[in-house]
């Protein structure tokens, strides 16, 4: 577990709303892309946020780098509150937090060379000289494993993998504490993935690094995670260990996802939730819990009192009802290894 | 490389263009004649071997007039282009990028400047302004600015959502940075072609204003000017509009033919 972990990151009670126009008078309706979320990031691990599209998880990784102004709520980086720092300030704090990005062909410049892309965070807050940078740029590109001939090249010339590979070079390049990972795989071939993956791993134990890994896909966060948070509709609606959450899964959501990857195994028998319908609007979500919509074990109170994320046992947290009153499924938290 | 060589309108368009160009810096150091001496025993002869053109009503030989007239039209199209690219890139940028109150003020601004026809702005501010090569660029160069802005903009506009834009902001890049080293190069062939076709409707204007009379004055020779001198001549000597006429339809298809080009081969949809 992770509780005598030094806390990196700590997000409270962040909302983030969106307006959205419409010609009604009087009435101002908002998107709520990120809607009351509460986690700690811990120095050190991953924790790995999933959830469908449109569950607003990359509103979130952009919200705590300020790309989107939270509406309400704080974001406590390294003990120092960040919601409100601007300007030069902002700038110090983004420099300890970088972001990778999902779409490898748009998050590079394709009109600068390679060498340009990776020193110009090293030219904009360092004070290290032309050689030295240049000594610097040649030593990222080694670190994630391309070679040296990259650097005189335009994006265009490269895969999207290696396209990933230089945009998480130019993220490391003023060596970062925290990085967001959106979905940084997602654009890439199933072969592709796992270097990427092993690569950023490697970085992680090399540097120190912590992530924020944001993705859809359950067994890519499996893969990288040491913590993981399940998103439905800008809340989360269980968060735990990566171990705990997939043994022995609590929320309906959770387990319905869980039961979608296909498996090989037919010896080991699972619960299988199917859940029908669309995600709902985050213009107008449901009212209660977000789910009960879709939810096969939805309560009469689920339709009326929104669940908060409470602990269900030292590794689980969750936002569910059905666990409320902490007794009515005891057998099924005994799965926990 | 491909296709460069392939591209016929690429052909055409550069090589007219160098003809014209060529003529130019030709004409600084050597013409037949003396361009503005008269031999008026000489008036209005037909196209021969010594003046391969032929004369105007005072005897001045029409090649060599044409030739320095080529000086009048670049300047006048490059002097337009740059007031144009300059304060349109500027405009269209920040409206683009700034987005907001500033782009709706400043677009409508554009649109405002649109809405007079071109023609008549022109003359309306060299009425103001007294005629002349550098007040009528000056003109034409304000009248250039909207269109150049309005392609500024929406390249602008496309191009600030993307990632590389979002990477270099994280980074802390400043603003006039993003703007003009990372999104401008990339929108580079957009802002190109508009900028041939402001130098060919510019010629056009300056050889149109030219004709009304307000466009650059004699004795400096000017197409658009020419070909007014040569309309009362029309039924007697009706080769004397060829070679204006000729010059200026040329240089505009080169540029037009040229721009085409351009946006083909910079469309990297065609790559």
């Amino acid at each position: 577990m992770t509780k005598n972990k030094e806390v990196l990151l700590k997000v409270s009670k962040l909302k983030t709303y969106f307006p959205v126009k419409t010609n009604k008078f009087g009435k101002k309706p908002v998107l709520k892309a990120v809607d009351d979320i509460s986690l700690f990031v811990y120095k050190g691990e991953t924790l790995g946020i999933v959830g469908e599209s449109g569950s607003g998880k990359s509103t979130l990784g952009r919200t705590i780098l300020k790309l989107v102004e939270p509406t309400e709520g704080e974001i406590i980086f390294e003990g120092e509150p960040i919601q409100e720092q601007k300007g030069s300030k902002l700038q110090q704090t983004r420099n300890q937090m970088q972001m990778i990005f999902q779409d490898p062909f748009g998050s590079l410049n394709p009109r600068m060379r390679i060498e340009k892309i990776i020193e110009e965070p090293i030219k904009m807050h360092t004070n290290l000289s032309k050689i030295e940078r240049k000594a610097r740029v040649r030593e990222l590109i080694g670190k994630v494993g391309l070679s040296e001939e990259a650097l005189k090249k335009f994006p265009h010339e490269f895969s999207g993998g290696q396209r990933q590979r230089i945009g998480i070079a130019r993220a490391l390049a003023i060596n970062p504490k925290f990085i967001i990972a959106d979905e940084p795989v997602s654009a890439l071939d199933v072969s592709i993935q796992s270097q990427v993956l092993n690569l950023m791993m490697d970085l992680q134990d090399e540097f120190r690094l912590t992530y924020l890994f944001i993705s859809h896909d359950l067994s890519v966060i499996k893969h990288i995670s040491d913590r993981i948070a399940v998103m439905y509709l800008g809340r989360i609606v269980e968060m735990g260990t990566k171990d705990a959450l997939y043994e022995n899964p609590l929320h309906p959501y959770t387990k319905a996802l869980l039961s979608a990857i296909p498996v090989v195994n037919f010896e080991k028998k699972r619960e299988e939730i199917e859940i029908t319908g669309e995600l709902p609007s985050p213009v107008d979500p449901p009212i209660g819990c977000a789910f009960h919509t879709r939810c096969p074990f939805a309560m009469d109170r689920c339709r009326h009192e929104r669940p908060q994320l409470k602990n269900r046992n030292e590794a689980q947290q969750v936002a569910c009802f059905l666990y409320e009153d902490s007794e009515v499924n005891k057998e099924s938290s005994i799965l926990e290894v | 490389m491909q296709k460069y060589k392939k591209n016929i309108n690429l052909l055409l368009g550069a090589g007219i263009l160098l003809l014209f160009f060529g003529m130019m810096v030709v004409s600084y150091f050597y013409t037949p004649y003396d361009v503005n001496s008269m031999d008026i025993p000489n008036k209005l002869q037909e196209p021969s071997k010594t003046h391969i053109f032929g004369t105007d009503e005072f005897g001045r030989d029409i090649f060599s007039r044409i030739l320095k007239g080529s000086q009048t039209a670049f300047i006048v199209g490059l002097l337009t282009v740059a007031i144009g690219a300059f304060f349109g890139v500027l405009i269209g940028g920040i409206a683009g990028y700034a987005g907001g109150l500033l782009d709706e003020v400043f677009m409508r601004i554009m649109d405002a400047l649109m809405a007079f026809p071109g023609i008549i702005l022109a003359l309306m501010l060299v009425a103001v302004f007294g005629p002349g090569i550098i007040n009528t660029s000056i003109a034409l160069g304000i009248i250039a600015i909207p269109s150049i802005a309005r392609v500024t903009r929406s390249g602008f506009v496309q191009q600030k959502e993307s990632e590389y834009v979002t990477a270099a902001k994280l980074i802390g890049v400043k603003p006039y940075k993003i703007m003009f080293k990372h999104i401008l190069p990339n929108i580079s062939s957009q802002i190109i072609v508009a900028l041939s076709i402001a130098f060919a409707i510019a010629m056009l204007a300056e050889a149109a204003l030219s004709y009304l009379g307000l466009g650059v004055q004699p004795p400096d020779p000017s197409w658009g000017r020419m070909l007014k001198d040569a309309q009362s001549f029309l039924i007697s000597s009706p080769w004397y509009t060829y070679a204006p006429g000729g010059a200026i339809t040329l240089l505009v298809l080169g540029l037009y033919l040229l721009s085409n080009a351009i946006r083909d081969i910079m469309d990297p949809r065609s790559k």
